[in-house]
Parts: C-alpha cells; sequence; structure tokens
C-alpha cells in the first residue's frame, strides 16, 4: 500500500493538447494518438457487455492495463436544469430518474432541503415509513449492482439469485408505494401514501426471508476460492487515497475510513437504531464486494426495529402552504447515505416556486474518479472485477 | 382469432397450390429422373443374397420386410453408415444437441428460473431447433478489413476437426469409425489443431476484441495440452497399447480410475480448460474482451462453431470414460432378443411372418453385447458430462496468470505423481500391460 497518490499518471485525453477548432478533430480515444507499438488502446463501451452506459478508453500492453480514461456523459439528461423550469412538487418524478432502483435515497436529499426551506415539521410516522423506504430500496439497489458483479466476474448463478431474490423486495414497495420501481414515494411534508393494512406482518415475513437467503450467498459467492483468488489485493486503495480522491460510501468504508451519514449527520430518526457502520481494511476489491453485502443485513435490522419502533396511528403529511413568503435567496445543502454513498443535494430558492439552482452531488462520480488511479498497471481480466467493485451507476454519474 | 389477408381466395390459393405442384413434376421428370439414372450408372451396384441389387429391386423390397432384412444388415455393415450415424457424426450431433437442452435446465434449476419452457409445448424442448432455425435465417455479416476466405473456412474447420475427433471414439465393441492402433497419439493430433482454428479465425477478423480472445484460447490451449498429455500416460504405461478399443477391453475388470485417480482427475481438469467452459472461458470472456474469439461471427458461423464446441464437449466426455471408466464394459442388463421370433416368426392373425435375414443381422451385426455397450457408454459419457457442466453454476472465471499458473506448476506436477504411482504399480507387479493379472 502506498501512502503517496500516485501522481504520475497521465490520462490519454490530457496528453494531448486537444485543438477543436482544428478540422481533423476527433473525440478523445477515436483520435490516432502517437503511442508505443506496443501499446493497444481499447474502446471499453459504450457498446460493450462489460461497460453500462459509459465508455473506458483504456490503453494495455500486452495483458497490463498501462492507462485508463473513464468517459462518462453518455445518458446526460440535463436533471439539474429541467428542475430549475419545474415547480417543487412536478420536480419529484423527474429527479429519482437517474437512479431508478435507489429512487427513495435520491429523493431523500431534495425532500429534506425543501423542507428546511419551508420551515415544516415531519409528522413522526413519516420519518420512520422514510426510514422504512430508504433502506428497501438500499436493499434492492445492492442486489442488483451484486447481480451485475457476478455476471462481470463470469458467475452466471450469482446474477441470476439475487435478481430473483430482490423480487421479494419489490413487490414489498409495490405494496407500500403502488409501484415497482420509480416511486416518487417521498414528498416535502412527509410520504405519499400510508401503509397499507397488514404491511407489518408482510413486511416483516419478507425482511426475515431475504435475510436468510442473502447469507446463503456467502456458500456461493464470497466464500468461494475463484472469486477469492481474483479480487484479493487487486485495486488496492489506501485509506490516504481513498480520502484524498473524495470517494464515498461503500468505497471509503471498504479502505477503512469510519464514514456513514447515517451515523455521522443523522436525519429524520436514524440517531434511534441500533446499527454498525460497515468498515473494513482491505481497500481491494474484495473489501469493496463485500462491505455492500454486509450492509444490506445491517438494513434488515433498521427495517426490523423500524417495523417495532413506529407509530401505530399519525398523519404522514403535513399539507404545504401555498407559495410561502420567503426570505429572499436562500440555500440548504442536505445529504444522505444513498447505496453507493453520501448524496448530497443544494438548493438555491429565490422564493419562487420554481428552484433558484438545484445541484446533485452524486456518489457515482466521486467513486469514478478513483479508476484510472486502481486500473494502472492491473490486468485485463481485472478490469471488470475493479471497474464494478466501485459501486458506480452509470447513469447518476451523468445525471 | 386468425386474420386473413383481405385479398385472400380459396380458388386463387387452390390454383397457386396446383401451379406448384405441376411445376414440381415437370421439373422432376425432365430433370431429376435423368440425373437420378445418370448416378444409377456410375455407382457399383452391391449385391444382395446373390441378386444384383437394382433400383427397381429396392423398390420391390419396401414391400416385402422378408426381402428389406438383407438390405438394411448390408447398409449397417457399410463405412458410410458408420461415418454418418452411428458411432460417427449423427449419433454425436445427437448427444450433443441433447447435452445443450439438459444443460440449459440444469443451469435454469440450479438458479431458480425456468429455463426454455415454450417452444415445442413440452418443456421447451424443440428450443434448440428453434435457436438453430434463427442463426440459419440470420445474415451472416463479415468485418469489411477481415481475411475473408480464412475467416469462411475457420467455422467450417473448427466443426470438420471436432468430427474427426469423434471418429477416435469406440463406442461399442467392434464399432468405432476409425479403429487405429495410434488412437491416442492421433487424439493428441487432432486436439493440436484447435488452437490454431482459433487463432487463425480471431487473427483474420480483424478486429482487436476477437485477437485478444484468439491470443488467450492459444496461451490456454497449448499450456494444458502438456498436462493433458501427461495425465494420460501412466493409463498408457498400464496398458501397453495406444489403440483405444483395446485401452476399453483391458477395463473389463476394473476402470483405471480405481488406480490412477490423480490422472482422471488432472485429465479432468485440462479437459474444462480445453473445451474453454467455465471456470476457464477466458477466450469468451463477456464482461472483459466481449465473446473473445467469437465476436465477429454472425449466423451460421456462430453457429457452425457452438455445434463444433458441444461434439467437442461429447468427444471428450467420450474419451474420459474410454480412459479412465472403462468404456462400454458394464454388466449385461440389455435383455436377449426374444427366440421366439427368429424362429416361429410373428402371427399376425391368419399370417405368420416368418423373418429370413433377422438371424444373422442379431448375431452378426446388432448383438445383445453392442447394445449392452452403447447403453453403458451413452449412461457414463452423461454422467461426465453432467460434471462437466456443474462448475458452471458455481464458479466465477479464473484470470490468465492463476489459469497459467495452474497448469504449468501444478498439473504439470500432479501428471508425474501419476506416472510414479502407474510406474510403481508396473514395476511391484500389481499390474501389467494388458490389464489386471
Amino acid at each position: 500500500m502506498t501512502t503517496e497518490l500516485p501522481r504520475d499518471i497521465k490520462l490519454a485525453s490530457s496528453e494531448k493538447q486537444i485543438d477543436q477548432s482544428s478540422s481533423n478533430w476527433l473525440p478523445p480515444g477515436l483520435a490516432l494518438q502517437k503511442v508505443d507499438e506496443k501499446i493497444m488502446t481499447l474502446n471499453v463501451g459504450p457498446q460493450h457487455p462489460g461497460s453500462g452506459h459509459m465508455r473506458l478508453i483504456i490503453q494495455i500492453d500486452g495483458d497490463y492495463i498501462v492507462a485508463c480514461d473513464p468517459d462518462p456523459g453518455y445518458v446526460h439528461r440535463g436533471e439539474e436544469k429541467m428542475a430549475e423550469y419545474r415547480n417543487y412538487i412536478t420536480n419529484i418524478p423527474h429527479l429519482e430518474r437517474p437512479v431508478i432502483h435507489d429512487s427513495c435515497n435520491i429523493l431523500y436529499p431534495y425532500v429534506l432541503g425543501v423542507e428546511e426551506l419551508l420551515g415544516i415539521e415531519v409528522p413522526e410516522r413519516a420519518k420512520y415509513l422514510r426510514v422504512i423506504g430508504a433502506e428497501i430500496n438500499r436493499c434492492i439497489y445492492i442486489m442488483y449492482w451484486l447481480a451485475i458483479y457476478g455476471i462481470f466476474l463470469g458467475h452466471s448463478t450469482m446474477f441470476m439469485w439475487p435478481t430473483g431474490d430482490r423480487e421479494l423486495l419489490i413487490d414489498l414497495m409495490e405494496k407500500m408505494t403502488g409501484a415497482r420501481v420509480t416511486h416518487s414515494h417521498f414528498v416535502p411534508g412527509g410520504v405519499r401514501n400510508d401503509l397499507p393494512a397488514n404491511f407489518e406482518d408482510v413486511c416483516l415475513r419478507q425482511v426475515n426471508y431475504f435475510e436468510k437467503r442473502i447469507k446463503e450467498y456467502a456458500a456461493v459467492f464470497y466464500d468461494n476460492p475463484i472469486l477469492i483468488s481474483r479480487t484479493k489485493d487487486t485495486g488496492v486503495l489506501s485509506r490516504q487515497d481513498a480520502i484524498r480522491l473524495g470517494t464515498t460510501g461503500s468505497v471509503l468504508r471498504a479502505s477503512g475510513v469510519d464514514f456513514d451519514v447515517r451515523k455521522k449527520e443523522p436525519y429524520d430518526v436514524y440517531d434511534e437504531f441500533d446499527f454498525e457502520s460497515i468498515v473494513m481494511k482491505e481497500g481491494d476489491s474484495y473489501a469493496r464486494s463485500k462491505v455492500p453485502w454486509l450492509d444490506m443485513m445491517e438494513s434488515c435490522r433498521i427495517i426490523k426495529q423500524a417495523l417495532e419502533k413506529i407509530p401505530k396511528s399519525g398523519s404522514v403529511r403535513v399539507k404545504l402552504k401555498p407559495n410561502p413568503k420567503g426570505k429572499g435567496f436562500d440555500t440548504v445543502y442536505k445529504r444522505v447515505e444513498s447505496g453507493r454513498g453520501s448524496l448530497g443535494c443544494y438548493i438555491v430558492s429565490d422564493a419562487k416556486p420554481e428552484p433558484y439552482r438545484l445541484k446533485l452531488s452524486v456518489p457515482s462520480f466521486r467513486n469514478l474518479i478513483a479508476l484510472p488511479y486502481l486500473l494502472k498497471g492491473e490486468k485485463l481480466g481485472n478490469m471488470p472485477a475493479v471497474y464494478w467493485s466501485l459501486n458506480y451507476w452509470p447513469v447518476e454519474a451523468d445525471r | 382469432m386468425s386474420v386473413i389477408a383481405p385479398n385472400f381466395k380459396l380458388s386463387g390459393f387452390i390454383k397457386s397450390l396446383l401451379d406448384n405442384i405441376f411445376w414440381i413434376l415437370l421439373i422432376f421428370v425432365l430433370a431429376g429422373l435423368p440425373a437420378v439414372f445418370m448416378i444409377l450408372l456410375l455407382i457399383d451396384l452391391p449385391i444382395i443374397d446373390g441378386e444384383l441389387l437394382t433400383p427397381f429391386l429396392a423398390l420391390s423390397y419396401l414391400v416385402n420386410p422378408t426381402r428389406l432384412i438383407p438390405v438394411i444388415h448390408a447398409f449397417l455393415t457399410t463405412d458410410i453408415f458408420r461415418v454418418i450415424a452411428f458411432p460417427g457424426f449423427g449419433f454425436a450431433a445427437l448427444l450433443a444437441a441433447s447435452v445443450i437442452f439438459v444443460e440449459r435446465k440444469m443451469m435454469a434449476k440450479l438458479q431458480l428460473r425456468v429455463g426454455p419452457f415454450y417452444c415445442g409445448k413440452v418443456e421447451g424442448i424443440l428450443q434448440l431447433m428453434g435457436d438453430g432455425l434463427k442463426l440459419i435465417s440470420k445474415e451472416i455479416i463479415i468485418p469489411a478489413k477481415a481475411d475473408k476466405p480464412i475467416f469462411w473456412a475457420a467455422p467450417v474447420l473448427f466443426v470438420a476437426t471436432a468430427a474427426a475427433f469423434v471418429a477416435l471414439i469406440p463406442v461399442a465393441p467392434g464399432w468405432v469409425v476409425a479403429d487405429i492402433d495410434l488412437g491416442l497419439l492421433a487424439f493428441f493430433a487432432v486436439i493440436g489443431f484447435f488452437p490454431i482454428i482459433t487463432i487463425l479465425s480471431a487473427w483474420s477478423a480483424n478486429s482487436k476484441y476477437p485477437f485478444i480472445g484468439g491470443i488467450r484460447a492459444l496461451f490456454q490451449m497449448v499450456s494444458f495440452e502438456i498436462p493433458l498429455i501427461l495425465s494420460l500416460l501412466g493409463v498408457v504405461m498400464l496398458t501397453g497399447t495406444l489403440n483405444l478399443s483395446e485401452i476399453t477391453e483391458s477395463q473389463s475388470n476394473f476402470p483405471w480410475i480405481v488406480f490412477l485417480p490423480i490422472g482422471a482427475i488432472v485429465f479432468f481438469i485440462t479437459m474444462l480448460a480445453e473445451l474453454e467452459r467455465i471456470p476457464f472461458d477466458l477466450p469468451e470472456a463477456e464482461s472483459e474482451i466481449v465473446a473473445g474469439w467469437l465476436t465477429e461471427l454472425s449466423g451460421m458461423l456462430y453457429g457452425l462453431v457452438q455445434l463444433g464446441s458441444y461434439l467437442k464437449l461429447y468427444a471428450f466426455a467420450a474419451l474420459f470414460v474410454v480412459l479412465f471408466l472403462g468404456g462400454w464394459n458394464g454388466p449385461m442388463i440389455v435383455p436377449a432378443f426374444p427366440e421366439q421370433i427368429i424362429t416361429e416368426g410373428i402371427e399376425m392373425g391368419p399370417i405368420t411372418l416368418t423373418l429370413d435375414g433377422l438371424e444373422s443381422l442379431l448375431s452378426n451385426t446388432i448383438t445383445q453385447e453392442m447394445l449392452n455397450g452403447t447403453l453403458w457408454f451413452v449412461l457414463k459419457t452423461a454422467g461426465v458430462i453432467f460434471f462437466i457442466i456443474l462448475p458452471r453454476g458455481v464458479f466465477p472465471r479464473v484470470r490468465v496468470d492463476i489459469l497459467l499458473d495452474l497448469g504449468w506448476s501444478k498439473l504439470i506436477g500432479l501428471c508425474f505423481i501419476n506416472i510414479f504411482i502407474a510406474l510403481g504399480l508396473l514395476y511391484s507387479g500389481v499390474l501389467g500391460p494388458g490389464g489386471l493379472q
């Protein structure tokens, strides 16, 4: 493990002075670069089974990667600009689009911020409902991520099992909110609907079974000797590098930094639950792949505690006053712990129905920055294992 | 609800059918029949029971089962039957097709899915046929800068080499396409072709991912051929022959896996690597190099490579059975053919049908031993194939460096241990060339 950040890495696009005005200019990766004859440039993506909605420009020398230039932006849809043209309520359905699997968590900081701008207090029952929704969504997201991690390593059973078990929780969310993935459940002032009748019993049963199922993954995936030999000591990110590169979430916690927004800055009722913040020391791909799996078990614990502590009755939403008389320009920044790490939302309000400016600080983009540093010197076979262990969701990074 | 084309007319439909029949008959009479007779003039007609088998006689045999049996008997003993049907290409392709179906259903059960379900009403049994039709109907796209002759030839060569491999396998006593004294050596020669074909196909595509996949395949196959060959030396030492039929006969009492378990395990692992099965499917690693050396193949060229690889799978499993599990040897479980039918014939109401050539057919060609041997061979092969498929559900893919380390250091070391065990058995007098004594 090096304590110093490998600053000698130069990315492919930064090596050449890009002169876009010249007639034969081509985007990075497509332009013919004068490189060593031994170096082969590979475009991994966007039409590649191992890339997602993005492109990695990889230069390989034999089987070793000498440089990697991530090229996101293929699914940029201008969420932040769109938010400036819609009022605070109509922003809800489109703001969850970047990560539809984690749609409660990506709305969470926005909703918290709007509540602080309005200065309204959320009913106690709604806070617990939000925690339940957010934790179930975290599990749904991590299961999807885990399935793709399995198939990236060539483990087709690990693709099918999480995709199937994820249905348990999707059914729960469908009962709770009426939609399978894009719930639009969190609104400023609470949640949209109350729970259906008998939800607590169904939820407890499904979550207990889910917990039992995810423990079985250890036998087929996490304790698998081939998996361990492939991911141990590959793509090692030291504690200092993880902090200096600004990574977050499971990547940061796998490198030995105990940082969980739910613990450090508890929002809503997270300070009332007894749960662990998973930290591993190794900082390699194996640790990064194991932290989200252990996170899911903690999420199950939180859901079960929340089902016990939730007030049995009460309103779940406060009425919003139309166009509150504002205080002029006002800003708010809120962050939550999403399935990928700390997800922040910065809102600038000018006391109009629409936000003046909305900025999403997404964990995916922050984790992607570590990729060129991790991939340098790795073998090509390690590329999917390191890339997807960063807990990166291409659509969220592009926003 | 069926939808009929708006301008559909039954009379027009019948007229088109009649037109088609008319033209088919006309072309058949004017061109087809003369062609058939020209072919018949050129080939030698066989003599059966002292009579020359003319086409007219062959047609008259069709209505008389008594006279048909000698024709069938004569056909079963020809080389063309052995090459095409049994134990050659047809038998292997049938087994390979059933392997694909079983693999899909088995993986589905392991992964809590259903698998192929709709095509063919019963558990998706016709899915493979549907896939084949789809592949045939697909356009074959060839990269612009590809070396076209080699790119076209490589999939065909792949299937041909796999079929040549199948020809070496003895299925039942006396039932083998090529019964050569250097059978095992011929097998080593045939598997030496696969890396060459792979790298030819990969290189001729002139594309990056196939090239990387081809190089990986070359690495993998060449480095695993050495432990593959060394692991079989123990069997050759104990039997003292390279003829696969004789190796099978030497195991009438004990299969060699009892004495040479290490050799069998090494052979099994190298077999997985040669077949590019998970966990050694690096040449086709999807998330790293798209589809490896198959990336640019499309349509039936891809289908041919798949057919070839499943033929190869069958052939390797069959070779494992022949070398380590005793081939066709097994307890007699096939019942004898009822004597009554041979001696007295079949009573069909008032008539009694006596079949004259049946006795010679049953005692010379389709004997009880042959049926029993085939049954045991197929059962054992199915068992080995089950264990070849199984790792796909449990293991991820290994990495190149781990693979090469496994092949060059660990497996070769185990091979030498296996050879020393064989030498020990030989010189201590427990076993000698020719089997248990």
